[in-house]
């Protein structure tokens, strides 16, 4: 299905529309080279390292992520994509280093402060909270709840006004996501692709600035795929700061800005969607370095 | 064999003072395991800082009863720090060997000679509630209906005791029903998805434990003071196995899961109990077979296989939902 649409020249993202062209607007005359200054970053990751034992699975130079685009970060299996979001994210510790976002320092703050501050990710293998409610699910995510106190808890007339917005958040949230008939389900009967949906929409409901999506549509059928990247395209048109981890080139090349390609850790390319695919640093990370081009082993 | 004698037994151990304790033991087990997927498996340890509190302060330092209760919660709160700051970061395996140890340290160290003067060492203490039952409004005598009757001591300290159990209850309720209800229910789901969101693990964990220790505690301060006496072999871990026992009887996660469990777990060990002895006296079983000083031992075994049954067959507890217990994150 996939190739086909690729085949026939029509790539899920193109229903993007002009938000794209603005998007990319924004990244015009960026040079498509690793570690490249953007004109207004939201996340900056300087000489961020990390190892396992003797090996360095991510050493990333330097790499921005520019503010209300999609980017997409790309690279073959063990490149090191999802330990560096896992590190930026808090949920790793860097072994060096630093990040901000928006300004802010955000190097080794743990996971949940980093999410306050307005960059939240969501995971390869869906968390969902199985036995909350969907509407639970996503009125957990809402920040500053007053409710989340413990004293203040037991107190529900403190609590109920901003209960109550948040509830109806969580209803226009589930009917963006069309969850709506399954409100009151417990999440953990949700299929595959509902509950990546769900972690979506979740994590929306945390008011992000940015979100750092791990394959988000890893495993869910192509309907359901055409929905979840048309809805992060609208997220990216309304604002939203986009960086996701993907193997599907058809999804990258239709709904990405921009796209950053990692090999054995580090950033090997970077670039617009339509040039990568041509950058021979690439070219070697996929299939295997060329030995009867010299200038492709100078590089080393 | 008298059934009425079986019948008043197990109906005065299902509503008496021990099955209130449990009651409320368990209940803070439930905040721990129930909502917050925290493996506590040293409640009875809470429990034996809380008794213990109460005894020392009054009976070694002849402290009023007002002040050993104090004494008893705050012991539950610091020892739930204790034994949560160096665990709760970790995995949930770590704080389950943790609390085991930590409770039998505990039951060591209090009986040990070296702390003798203070806590009575292997005779515990003994006679350290005059206060409480100096305060009890009802006169002398027996007071029941049909089968059940309890003395008026007995009366004052389960009528303290379940009164405690329904305050327990509403508070608890009030809390897990809660947003921090929902963050705790979330961290028991999936701690590293709640961490995503910007929730602090790590502190509502800690909340969660003090909240369901103090609860222990309170449960181990109304034990010692419904038999007068603090001995540290009562606080031996199968209490809190008896208290995971009634936890999952009634169903984990449910506001009223531990009382259901505590009232039934009691009234049908004392049933047993007593149905055994009657039928061994009355020549329906053997002497040879099972005799009375056997029975003990007999109606756990009996009550082990209810609970394999139980297991298998209802593994959600009487008041569990099993669609919501077959449920899982992916």
């Amino acid at each position: 299905m996939a190739a086909d649409q690729a085949s026939s020249g029509r790539t899920p993202g193109t229903a993007a529309g002009p938000g794209g062209t603005a998007a990319t607007g924004r990244l015009a005359g960026v040079a498509p080279e690793p570690g490249v200054r953007k004109p207004d970053p939201l996340l900056v990751m300087d000489q961020v390292t990390r190892s396992f034992g003797g090996i360095t699975a991510v050493r990333v130079g330097h790499l921005e992520v520019q503010r209300g685009t999609i980017t997409a970060l790309i690279g073959p299996n063990g490149a090191g994509k999802t330990t560096l979001f896992n590190v930026v994210s808090g949920f790793d510790r860097a072994a060096g280093g630093r990040w901000w976002f928006d300004g802010h320092p955000l190097t080794g703050r743990p996971a949940h402060r980093v999410a306050r501050r307005g960059l939240v990710r969501t995971f390869q293998l869906t968390r969902t909270l199985a036995r909350l409610t969907v509407l639970e699910n996503l009125k957990l995510a809402a920040t500053g709840q007053r409710g989340e106190r413990l004293l203040p808890a037991l107190l529900p007339p403190l609590w109920r006004g901003q209960e109550r917005q948040i509830e109806e958040r969580a209803d226009e949230m589930l009917e963006r996501f069309r969850l709506g008939p399954l409100r009151d389900d417990h999440a953990g009967t949700l299929s595959g692709g509902q509950r990546k949906l769900l972690e979506l929409a979740r994590a929306l409901m945390a008011r992000p600035v940015m979100v750092l999506l791990d394959e988000p549509v890893a495993g869910v059928n192509p309907a359901l795929t055409q929905s979840l990247l048309g809805h992060i395209t609208e997220l990216r048109d309304e604002g939203l700061t986009v960086c996701f981890v993907e193997h599907d080139m058809d999804v990258v090349m239709g709904i990405s800005d921009w796209v950053a390609v990692m090999a054995d850790g580090r950033l090997v390319a970077e670039g617009p969607p339509h040039t990568i695919g041509r950058n021979p640093a690439v070219v070697d990370a996929y299939l295997g370095r060329r030995h009867d081009e010299p200038e492709a082993t100078e590089e080393e | 064999m008298d059934i009425s004698v079986i019948v008043s037994d197990a109906l005065r151990s299902g509503i008496g003072p021990i099955a209130a304790v449990y009651a409320l033991a368990a209940m803070g087990l439930n905040l721990h395991f129930g909502y917050t997927g925290l493996l506590n498996f040293g409640q009875v340890g809470f429990m034996l800082v809380g008794g213990y509190g109460l005894a020392v302060t009054v009976a070694t330092w002849g402290g009023p009863l007002w002040l050993g209760i104090l004494a008893g919660l705050a012991s539950a709160v610091v020892l739930a720090l204790l034994l949560g700051l160096p665990t709760l970061r970790l995995r949930a395996d770590y704080l389950a060997i943790t609390t085991i140890a930590a409770g039998e340290t505990l039951r060591l160290f209090y009986r040990s000679s070296w702390a003798e003067p203070v806590t009575g060492g292997v005779f515990g203490l003994q006679r350290f509630a005059n206060e409480f039952y100096a305060l009890s409004p009802i006169p002398r005598g027996t007071y029941g209906v049909w089968l059940v009757r309890f003395s008026a001591r007995d009366l004052w300290v389960l009528t303290v005791g379940w009164t405690l159990v329904a305050v327990t209850g509403v508070l608890l309720a009030l809390l897990v029903r809660s947003p921090w209800g929902r963050v705790v229910r979330a961290i028991r789901e999936d701690e590293t998805a709640a961490r995503s969101l910007g929730k602090n693990v790590y502190a509502c964990k800690m909340q969660s434990l003090v909240i369901g220790g103090v609860i222990g505690a309170a449960a181990g301060m109304l034990q010692a003071i419904q038999v007068q006496s603090v001995n540290p072999d009562s606080f031996d871990p199968a209490v809190t196995f008896f208290l995971y026992t009634l936890l999952v009887l009634g169903g984990a996660g449910r506001i009223l899961g531990p009382v259901v469990g505590s009232v039934l777990f009691w009234f049908v060990l004392t049933f047993l109990d007593s149905a055994l002895r009657q039928a061994i006296d009355a020549g329906y079983v053997s002497p040879e077979l099972i005799s009375t000083s056997e029975v003990g031992a007999v109606r756990f075994a009996l009550v082990g296989l209810a609970l394999i049954l139980l297991v298998t067959f209802r593994p959600q507890g009487i008041l569990g939902s099993r669609k919501e217990m077959l449920l899982s994150g992916r």
